[in-house]
Parts: structure tokens; sequence; C-alpha cells
């Protein structure tokens, strides 16, 4: 089975196998790209409602190819159906939103079931129907990557190809209009067109990942992976590569192993694959990961023990909090007992001295001193600069010795 | 004293950077500037004073186009303000925008050079130098690459005062750039203004502190609702007109702060 496995992911089992993996790994670069926008923007629960309105659209399609041709999987005339639903129902939730008091997840909710319900009952309409080919319509709900045919495979690569490239072609446009819409508009930019340009992308990516991934779950491509790469930087354009890579990473195994298992859903396992994927990040990313966060807190924690225990010992009195104990017993500091030792007790001094300086800074500059990130939590010397300390030195020493 | 609504601008001034007639504005029905007639100085600092919910930040956003206006006409030196977008220096109010963004301060800077960058265009070396230019005049470069909620709020707004000077425009126009900042920004964010000053720019500032007006601005604005007064600080900004912009609401000791 792993070396069956392999022969897809090598893409050497067949032409058509080879296009099928290559389109789907494109297909999850493009909906990470584009999901970096939808996420920014705050635009998850939207893309979800433009996913679930595709479906009269499709039904529509099928009905009307079924009727006049005989023959409804057209793959191409079933993605124009769906996008114009998807687009309808973007339009339906902006008018909702401009012209009534509901608030926008409550216009998305009832668009979204209103769009999905009139699906279903077409879906059912459909089932009555004598035409062929209504059969072909299930793989578009889950997605079914082994049951494409060639041509379908080769227009959902090339349609995500084209997606992804203008999305990186107005990256800037898009980082600046998601960050700041006033500043853009106040620097003469197009909001709303570039805001039309970034739904229409994202409905766009919606309908052509619908044969791979399916209508129910397609809206985790555009959604998983750049939740997961935001874990892994603070800056856009890595966010932007690494979304396209997570979401590639889904889309390639995701269709690979669908090719040895052709009757799993193929939606399913790029889903499954994209969920371990965000998992890891949110597990092990360095530093927005829960683990470095829980790690750094640890860390802070210990240090704080430590300064607030050698101030303790440095004013005579016993060291209670366990955490310091711990801490200082480990460093030798005191012994088992809590005594200080000699070297504890120069380190006491020292802290002492350390804690007197920022004191002293705290009631000098309380402006700078609250606005510093670092009050306390580390020598003085390794935050201000070597002058202001020696003025604070200089201050501390003249309050202690009686003029 | 009544001047008529609508009016045709046949001769703007071409020399002032700035000049607004009959502009109003309503949020809702409910008027929220009227009138307002404003020829800003050939250059300097102004301040425009007023009570809250007195008009302020609107006239800037009017201005460049943030939100609509029921009537009047705007130029900026000589072209309608439509046309001379990305002309203005703009620094927002340190609100409108989410702070968990991936962009650091860096990042932030470079904005105010895409229109010098052009649509479509990647972000070069030299840009991000030009940018990095911007944040060591307002004191920050050491704090370049930290992203944009990291920073403290004074922090930030010398950020996008950063961004704003990246533009490298004629006039400025800032929405209570002194709000809630530390003693340093504060500094630094006059300073700025000082060199703008002295490089012959505008710059004109919604400013809240009455006590500072005098030492920190030139001319200065008194708007509520409608303009109550224009012109330089030392002949404008007196007891008797800020009695009028605040409608009696003033205590004694804040109006010391008028010559």
């Amino acid at each position: 089975m792993l070396a069956e496995l392999w022969r897809f992911l090598s893409l050497d089992a067949g032409y058509n196998a080879a296009v099928v993996v290559i389109g789907a790994a494109i297909l999850g670069a493009g909906g990470g790209v584009v999901g970096c926008f939808g996420l920014l923007r705050k635009r998850s629960l939207l893309s979800d409602a433009v996913s679930h309105a595709t479906l009269p659209g499709i039904a529509i399609a099928f009905i009307a190819l079924a009727l006049l041709t005989g023959q409804g999987r057209q793959l191409h005339w079933l993605m124009l159906g769906a996008a114009g639903a998807a687009l309808l129902a973007v339009l339906a939730v902006g008018w909702i939103k401009n012209r009534t008091r509901l608030p926008e997840d409550s216009a998305i909710g009832t668009v979204l079931a209103t769009f999905f319900g009139a699906g279903i009952v077409l879906l059912s309409v459909i089932q009555t129907m004598r035409t062929g080919g209504q059969a072909g319509l299930e793989y578009l709900l889950l997605g079914s990557a082994a049951g494409m045919l060639l041509g379908e495979a080769q227009l959902v690569a090339v349609a995500s190809l084209v997606v992804t490239a203008i999305a990186l072609l107005f990256l800037k446009e898009f980082g600046l209009v998601s960050f700041d819409e006033d500043y853009a508009r106040a620097m003469g930019y197009p909001t709303a067109r570039l805001d039309l340009l970034m739904m229409a992308l994202l409905v766009a990516i919606t309908v052509i990942g619908l044969p791979i991934v399916g209508l129910v779950l397609i809206i985790a491509i555009v959604i998983i992976p750049p939740v997961a790469a935001r874990f892994w930087t603070d800056r856009l354009l890595p966010m932007i590569g690494i979304a396209a890579l997570i979401g590639a990473t889904g889309g390639y195994l995701g269709a690979a192993i669908s090719g040895i298992r052709p009757n799993l859903p193929t939606g399913g396992i790029i889903v499954l694959t994209l969920t371990t994927l965000f998992a890891l990040s949110l597990l092990l990313a360095p530093r927005r990961g829960v683990l470095a966060q829980a790690v750094r807190y640890l860390r802070f924690r210990l240090t704080i023990a430590e300064r607030q225990g050698l101030l303790a010992i440095a004013a005579g009195q016993p060291v209670l909090e366990p955490l310091a104990r711990f801490r200082l017993e480990r460093r030798g500091w005191v012994t088992a007992t809590g005594q200080p030792t000699t070297t504890g007790l120069s380190a006491a001094r020292r802290t002492a001295r350390d804690q007197a300086l920022w004191d002293r800074w705290l009631e000098d500059y309380p402006d700078e001193a609250f606005a510093s990130d670092h009050w306390a939590s580390c020598p003085i010397d390794q935050v201000l600069p070597a002058d202001l300390v020696a003025e604070l030195d200089r201050r501390v020493r003249r309050a202690a010795s009686p003029a | 004293m009544a001047q008529p609504l609508l009016r045709d601008v046949t001769t703007p001034d071409p020399v002032r950077p700035l000049v607004v007639k009959g502009l109003t504005v309503a949020y809702h029905r409910k008027p929220v500037l009227w009138n307002v007639d404003y020829t800003s100085p050939e250059q300097g600092l102004v301040a425009i004073v007023g009570p809250n919910g007195a008009g302020k930040s609107t006239l800037i956003k009017a201005i460049l186009g943030l939100v609509p206006v029921l009537a009047g006409q705007m130029t900026v030196h000589g072209l309608p303000a439509a046309k001379a977008k990305g002309r203005i220096g703009y620094v927002p109010q340190r609100s409108s925008v989410d702070w968990d963004f991936p962009v650091t301060a860096l990042d932030v800077a470079t904005m105010g050079l895409y229109g010098q960058i052009g649509w479509l265009w990647p972000i070069r070396k030299r840009h991000r130098e030009a940018a990095m230019e911007q944040l060591r005049a307002v004191g920050m470069a050491d704090l370049a690459h930290r992203q944009i909620g990291q920073l403290s709020g004074g922090q930030q707004q010398r950020v996008f005062l950063a961004r704003a000077l990246a533009q490298d425009a004629d006039l400025y126009l800032m929405d209570e750039p002194f709000a809630g900042v530390d003693a340093a920004t504060e500094a630094a964010i006059l300073q700025t203004l000082h060199h703008l000053d002295d490089a012959g720019k505008t710059v004109i500032c919604v400013h809240h502190d009455l006590e500072t007006v005098a030492s920190y601005f030139d001319h200065v604005l008194l708007l509520n609702l409608k303009k109550v007064a224009e012109g330089p600080v030392s002949t404008t900004f007196t007891a008797e007109n800020l009695q009028t912009t605040y409608g009696g609401r003033l205590a004694p000791s804040e109006l010391l702060a008028a010559s």
C-alpha cells in the first residue's frame, strides 16, 4: 500500500493521476493565498456562506444542461452556475447588511440557509429526472479527486494557478486595504473595487475547488492554511508563503491518498491533513505556539521569583515562595534549610542595587518606566543606556548618603 | 452674515495648501459641520480646536474623502481635493486598525511609499531603506522589526507619523497626534512638526489640549459645528473666542491658556 501511495506522490501513477495530484496542490496553495486576505479581512464566515450558496447554482446549471444536451456533468458550466449563485449570495449579504439593522453574521446565516435549502430542494428534483448523469453531482458535495476526468483536473489546475497569480499580483494593495482601509482610501486607492476583487477571488477558488474538496468542506482550504500560517510569522509575505505551502501539502497528500483509496471522500482527507498541520502549528510554532508561550511564561515566573527571592534575602527576610526557594536552591544561593550561602548573599546585594536603580527610574521617569516591557525583569543596564544608568546610580547614592 | 449654502468656487487660490468653502457634512441627517469656510496659511502649524463632537475629525475626513459630503468644495494647492489624494499626508486617530495584523513597524512606514512605488509593483530594497529613514526620524529605528501590536501606544503613533512622512506631502492632516502619548513621543512628534514647518509644509492637527495650543502651533481654527474663528494664535486664540467655541463650558483655569 505504501509503495502504491509513493507512486501517486511521485507522480508516477499515470498522466491522469499526476494531473489530479498537481491540480489539487495548486488549488491548496491558491486557497492558502486567497484565504490569508479573507482571514485578515475577517471574512471567514462569509466564505462559508459562499461555499454553501453554490449548491442551487450547480443544481440549476445541471438541470439546464440535462434538458438541453442530455448530459448534466459538464464541469465548466456547473462551475459557472456555482459562481453565479455565490456572487448572488455575497450581494445579498451586503444588501441585507446595508439596508437593515441586522448584524453581518445574522445576514450571512440567513442567506447561507436560504441558498443551501434551495439547493437541497433542487437536488431532489434532479433525482426524479430521467436524464443520465445525475449520479455525477455527488462528487461536487464531498469531493472526489479519483473520479475526476482529465479535462476537469486540467481545468482545476489552470484556474487555480490564474487565481493565485492575480492574488499575488495585488499583494501590496490587498495588504494595505486589509490593514488600514481608511488610509488606503485617503491615498486614493479604490478600496471598494479592491475589496470586490478580493471577494471575487475567494468565490473563484471556492468554486474551482468543488470537484476535489466538495462544497461542504471547501471552506477549510481557505481558512485552515492561513490560520496555521499565522502561528509561524508576524509578517504578511511569509504568512502567505507558509499558507500556500500548507494548503499545497494538504491538497497534494489528500489527492494522492484518495488515489489509492478511491472510495474515501477526497475533501475529508484533505481537511484531515490540513487539520494535522494546523495542530502542529498551534503546538510547536516558535513564538505564538502554545508550547512556546507556556515555556516563556514559566521562564518569566522563574525570573521574577528569583529576583523577589534575592530581594527578600537582601532585606534579611526568609524566602517563602516555593518557586523562588526551588530556583535559589538550584543555583546554590540558599541551602536546603533556607539559609543564604555566601554567593547567594552577594547575588542578593547585586540584585538589591539593580532594583534600587529600577525604582529610581520609575520615580523620576514614570511615563517611560510604565511604557517599558522590562521594568525590573532583568538587569537595568541591559535595557537603559549606560549614561542614564550612571545618572540613576548617582541619584541613588546621593539619596542614600545625607548631604 | 448668513452665507448661501451652495456656491461656485470659480477662483480657487492656487497658492494656499488648503481651501474649504461651504463644507457641510451630516451623519444620519444630523449636521456635524455647517457651511464651514477655511483657508489655511501658506505654511505653518495649525491646530483645529473645539469641544467634543464639534466636527474636528470630520473636517479632516471630509477633505480626505472618507465621509460623504453634503455640500461644499475643497481644494488642495488649487486642485479639487478628490484629485489631490496621495498628496496629503494623513495620520489617523490611533484606533482604527487591527493591532494583531501581521505587519512590522517598517512594513507600516513603507505603506507611505505605495503611491510612489505604483500599482502592482513590488517593494524594493531602496523603498524599505527610505521607510527606515523616516522611522529613524521619529526615533523608531530600533523597533522597526517589531510587530505593530507589540509597540506601546506612543510608539505606534510615531510609526503612523513615519508612514505619513514617507509620503513626502506638502500638506499634512493629523487627527489628535498628541492624544494619550508618552513624553518621549510627544517630544518626537513636536520635533517632527518643526522639521515640517522649517521645510515649508503645512501641518493641520486636531488638538484637544488647550494649554499647549499656544506653544505648539502658529495658527488656529476654532470649530464648533460652524467655524468660530481662524487666524494666528496670537490674535485668534483669545478667551472671548474660546468662550464662543465652547459655549461657556470652560473652567476659568482653561481660559487662562488663551492669550
